[in-house]
């Protein structure tokens, strides 16, 4: 390399006048063993640039795919658990009514099991009337207490409202 | 966008802006978590990835104003000074150490410069990037880039010829 052309590239170099592939040459120049000795200190620089290129960066990256949890997805859930218990329960409800209601199929078998019935729940209920007869005996004992009223109004005349 | 197709988006310069962080923030650790740092705020915006035209000089620019923003902050005032052990199989051993020196002088002396300086350094000499390319990045005018390129690399001259001659003339 002619050594006049690189003293002409380092004076436009430094002006910030040269383009990338004048600066190859320069580094390319200056990667050689030997230069010429008044350019000696150019040496380090660019070996500098050069050397310092060569620097990587190593950490690793922790990429995570956040996955935010979409709320929405609960009411959709919510929405789809009450219709599937709604579906699951109404069948069960009617079965019910047929076993508790229209097992007699004779109108006749029916009447006798109905006063049958209802026979036993009067009886029952005349039994526990009749240990509530002394309830009367009460009644009798409040009636006797009337007197009291007669008491309320003389205080009412003493306190003049 | 899975892992993949942005990896291989970002692969390409994630050492870039490494570089260009640690140039800044100096300390490998910092310039580490710096880079970790824009390469997720890029993975968390990856949605609008394709909106970017050039998502290369995005993360420069995201790289450079996150920088600056550690470097004003309080963290950044514990700063460690580390310098890398620089190999170079092809030269003898007292060459590779002298050289390792003047090296070193140089890292120190960028180190001295300006902030934009060094930025513009750096992405220019190291990273060869165009001039507009670099403009575009730093949000500054083309002429304004090259005269600041043109202080940076004659200081660095300066500085180098007078270490180079120290105790000889």
């Amino acid at each position: 390399m002619v050594l006049n052309s690189i003293d002409k590239l380092l004076e436009k170099y430094e002006n910030g006048e040269t383009s990338l592939k004048e600066e190859q040459q320069l580094k390319n120049y200056f990667s050689q063993e030997t230069v010429a000795p008044h350019l000696e200190m150019y040496k380090p620089m660019f070996a500098y640039f050069s050397v310092n290129k060569q620097e990587q960066f190593t950490k690793d990256l922790p990429l995570k795919t956040k996955k935010v949890f979409n709320y929405k997805w609960i009411a959709v859930a919510a929405v789809a658990v009450l219709t599937l218990g709604y579906y699951f329960k109404t069948p069960v409800i009617s079965s019910y009514e047929e076993y508790t209601y229209g097992t007699y199929n004779n109108p006749e078998d029916a009447l006798s099991e109905v006063t049958k019935s209802l026979a036993m729940i009067s009886g029952h209920f005349n039994k526990g009337v009749s240990t509530v007869n002394y309830l009367d005996e009460v009644k009798k004992g409040t009636v006797t207490l009337d007197y009291l009223n007669e008491i309320e109004k003389g205080t009412s005349i003493i306190f003049k409202k | 966008m899975t892992q993949t197709e942005f990896l291989n988006i970002v692969m390409p310069f994630k050492d870039k802006v490494f570089r260009l962080a640690k140039r800044l923030l100096v300390s490998t650790e910092e310039a580490e978590d710096a880079t970790q740092e824009v390469l997720m705020k890029l993975w968390n915006n990856k949605a609008k990835i394709e909106e970017y035209k050039n998502v290369e000089a995005f993360s420069m620019t995201m790289t450079k104003n996150f920088c600056f923003d550690k470097l004003k902050s309080k963290q950044a005032q514990n700063l460690k000074i580390v310098h890398n052990n620089y190999e170079d199989g092809n030269t003898s051993l007292q060459k590779q150490i002298e050289l390792n020196d003047s090296v070193n002088w140089v890292a120190r002396i960028i180190e001295e410069l300006p902030e934009q300086q060094k930025l513009i350094i750096q992405l220019r000499d190291i990273e060869e990037y165009d001039l507009d390319e670099i403009a575009k990045m730093l949000d500054m005018n083309n002429t304004a880039v090259r005269v600041t390129l043109s202080r940076a690399r004659k200081t660095i001259r300066e500085k180098l010829t007078n270490t180079h001659n120290y105790g000889i003339k």
